[in-house]
């Protein structure tokens, strides 16, 4: 580098695609992956669990300790003492993200059942809704906002922490930062910070979109109130 | 809020009622500064209340709010200690003050430990009104405090407050919606219009006698002629006594209703002429404490439409007949 | 179940040294050091927070911007910034570690002390402000003490936040427990690694039954609603 070190756009420009494994846009893609999966497993996780939460709730209690805990414990150690389960490989990451999406969601569906008005349930029993058509059509619909806010956290979260897997080799975009560091230079730095946080702006600005299409009741709520 | 000049006389309950919108709200925080006036004065004992700094004033001013606004995070027997604390009192002394109120109020004394979530709506709001008096402030602000519990609780809330108040004697503004309650509570009554115009200030009595215009009057609502009648005396109705017999004797009386007394010379029930087996129901009503509303409603009780007077202890003093009701209610209604 | 027995190996190892319990990189030391990294930040942050959020909480004004703050941190990842620090400003103390720490932990604390200041029931500020308190008075001891759950939770997540970050920036060549696992895993040291991880995860704990004992003891039974009905 005789000509002194390039300019943002430049070493961005040079390391977006060079076909190898830590070219910018093989990380972003592991980066996408690694986030975006431990979302839709705590989804799918924690919405069964809470219902189930909501439904007997001396099951809550312990639940949401537990969870308390899951989500107390901090990633890097959890990583580490993952590895020796699922060896050195995205799932390692995937797997302990996933749980403290699971840990941030129980309480999300449990209060979105609870934020159902007891004379709307009441009114869907007598007009002889089943109790699954009452929880698909009436319960979760109106759930629905809590359980989404919360799937935002999780979603932004999960797509921060991701860069954390870099220290084990795992971290996506994540690995820009270490490599920064081995070789003390801005650029990857920045570029790294940059494209997750406009990650996580796009995937919230995606889960927005999908609560004003999935409730649109809520809005219009809101601005008769207004 | 505009134009609105009112006096509230010391020692006297003052209500503002009108519907919402009213500015009766309004005119209750100005008096304490929780809303400064732009224009106009307020005196307190002859003193602007613009030229005192807000916080004194206000300790000197009991408050009470609808919610009751108990401190969560404290127990009974500080939330009512509040204003004594803040001016410096002795705790121990705030303590005693506050225990004696919370008697004081009807509330059992055991209840002083305990936080305000382990209180019923109407325990709280009865705390509410112990913490107004617990520095003994001349003067009593109360902005619907009883508009948010039951009608049974608020019933017994407002007959705990002329309790309160024929003790006390304090100085009472008191804001409510329900013209019931400020014609049950008020010394004077001032009628606000939207806008915080004052429609009218009377007494109730006035005020259901002569409704200043057809606002007041719709306002008021039906029944004022009934109502009216709870302002006038039973002291001066005419009681006949020889209608009462003691139980077991069968007495010959050309009457067609008896009123039959027990050994106490309290009511047992009328016998009639015609079935003279079988007693019949009877109302009550305390002669000079009730009114005219109470004997008359006493009276419609009875088949023998006649209404019975009894003294405090509940023992008979005669018998108001129709034609001594009928007398009674023209000459208080027309003359 | 062969990575249990590698594991509790691995645990046996690391914990059954003796050289482990000694020295300025032994186990006690690097307690304190992770200890004293956690509650700097945690102190620092909440000095900062605290009183912003009061402020922010009591007068209304610039709520929205904390929100939306608080909602952009939660993208920020820690790795990056702790690295980004250090390049900025070298890694000869460390302060060029603790500034991001501390950037990272004050946005829960601030956005909880916001809302719960913000969520106190508007009819208790009356209460209190007509019964004579002062702006000071209505704060300390009527709004403080109501809101008082929600700011301990906001420093709760707070402190979870720090003793994970400080756990990566022994990356970045922090002292604390982090380096049983950084240097660990560098140099194959798989007992170091699991030994490391085991401590922090023990310590998290720690920090969370302290949380809970400092909520029991401040947060009055009246708000916490302990107490049973009657």
């Amino acid at each position: 580098m005789g000509d002194g070190p390039p300019s943002l756009w430049e070493w961005f420009g040079r390391n977006w695609d060079t076909g190898r494994a830590d070219s910018i846009r093989t990380l972003l893609t592991d980066h996408v992956t690694m986030s975006f999966v431990p979302v839709v497993l705590a989804l799918v996780v924690a919405l069964p669990l809470g219902l189930a939460c909501a439904r007997w709730r001396w099951l809550y209690q312990p639940t949401s300790g537990l969870m308390n805990i899951v989500y107390a414990l901090p990633s890097l150690p959890v990583f580490m003492l993952m590895i020796s389960v699922t060896g050195l490989s995205q799932t390692t990451v995937i797997v302990p993200l996933a749980f403290y999406g699971v840990a941030v969601l129980i309480p999300a569906v449990v209060d979105g059942l609870d934020s159902v008005p007891d004379h709307v349930r009441q009114s869907a029993v007598a007009v002889g809704f089943t109790p699954l058509r009452r929880l698909l059509q009436v319960e979760l619909p109106i759930a629905a906002p809590v359980v989404l806010a919360g799937l935002r956290v999780v979603a932004v979260s999960s797509i921060s922490l991701v860069s954390v897997g870099a220290l084990i080799g795992q971290g996506g975009l994540g690995g820009l930062f270490t490599r920064a560091y081995q070789n003390p230079f801005m650029p990857p730095v920045i570029v790294g910070i940059v494209l997750i946080v406009a990650l996580a702006l796009v995937a919230d600005g995606l889960l927005v979109l999908a609560q004003r299409l999935l409730t649109p009741w809520v809005r219009a709520r809101k601005e008769a109130a207004s | 809020m505009d134009d609105l000049s009112f006096e509230a006389p010391t020692g006297e309950i003052t209500v503002l009622v009108g519907p919402s919108g009213c500015g009766k709200t309004t005119s209750l925080r100005m008096i304490n500064r929780m809303i400064d006036a732009s224009e106009g004065r307020i005196l307190l004992d002859g003193v602007p209340v613009q030229g005192i700094d807000p916080p004194t004033l206000r300790r000197g001013i009991g408050y009470v709010i609808q919610q009751a606004g108990l401190f969560p995070h404290r127990k009974i027997v500080d939330n009512i200690a509040t204003v004594p604390y803040l001016l410096g009192w002795d705790r121990k002394k705030a303590r005693a003050r506050a225990m004696e109120l919370l008697e004081r109020v009807g509330l059992d004394p055991a209840l002083a430990g305990r936080y305000p979530f382990q209180l019923s709506g109407g325990q709280q709001q009865r705390v509410g009104v112990a913490r107004a008096l617990a520095a003994d402030p001349p003067v009593l602000l109360m902005d619907e405090p009883f508009s948010a519990v039951d009608p049974i609780v608020r019933t017994s809330l407002q007959d705990e407050l002329l309790r309160l108040q024929s003790e006390l004697n304090k100085t009472i503004v008191f804001v409510t919606h329900d013209i019931d309650e400020a014609i049950k509570l008020g010394d004077r009554v001032a009628v606000l219009r939207v806008g915080g115009r004052l429609a009218q200030l009377a007494d109730p009595k006035t005020l259901l006698a002569e409704p200043a215009d057809d606002f007041v009057r719709e306002f008021l609502g039906h029944d004022r002629g009934i109502r009216r009648l709870q302002f006038v005396s039973t002291e001066g109705l005419r009681l006949r006594t020889d209608l009462t017999v003691p139980e077991g004797s069968d007495g010959g009386s050309p009457e067609p209703w008896l009123l039959v007394v027990d050994g106490d010379g309290r009511p047992v029930g009328w016998r009639s002429a015609v079935r003279p087996g079988e007693l019949e129901p009877y109302g009550t009503f305390v002669r000079g404490r009730d009114s005219m509303r109470a004997a008359l409603d006493a009276a419609l009780l009875s088949p023998s439409g006649c209404s019975v007077a009894v003294d405090e202890q509940g023992k008979v003093v005669g018998v108001a007949t129709r034609d001594a009701l009928d007398r009674a209610l023209s000459e208080a209604v027309h003359g | 179940m062969s990575w249990l027995t590698a594991f509790l190996g691995w645990l046996g190892e690391f914990f059954g040294d003796g050289a482990n319990w000694t020295g300025s990189d032994g186990i006690p030391a690097r307690l304190l050091e992770h200890l004293e990294f956690s509650a700097l930040a945690l102190a620092l942050a909440v000095l900062v927070a605290v009183p912003l959020g009061l402020a922010i909480g009591h007068t209304g004004r610039g709520g929205v911007l904390v929100v939306v703050a608080a909602n952009l941190a939660r993208a920020l990842p820690t790795l990056g910034l702790l690295v980004m620090f250090v390049l900025l400003l070298g890694a000869s103390s460390i302060w060029p570690v603790i500034i991001p720490l501390v950037l990272l932990a004050v946005p829960p604390i601030l956005v909880n002390t916001y809302e719960g200041i913000k969520g106190v029931d508007p009819e208790l500020r009356d209460a209190a402000y007509g019964m004579g308190l002062r702006g000071g008075q209505v704060l300390g001891r009527v709004l403080v003490p109501v809101a008082l759950p929600l700011i301990l939770l906001g420093c709760r997540l707070s402190a979870i936040q720090v003793v994970a970050t400080t756990t990566v920036a022994a990356y970045t060549g922090l002292g604390g427990l982090g380096r049983y696992v950084i240097d660990g895993f560098a140099t194959k040291d798989y007992a170091s690694v699991v030994g490391g991880s085991v401590l922090i995860v023990l310590f998290a704990l720690f920090v969370q039954v302290v949380f809970a004992l400092v909520q029991r003891l401040t947060v009055s039974p009246g708000v916490s609603r302990r107490l049973t009905i009657r």
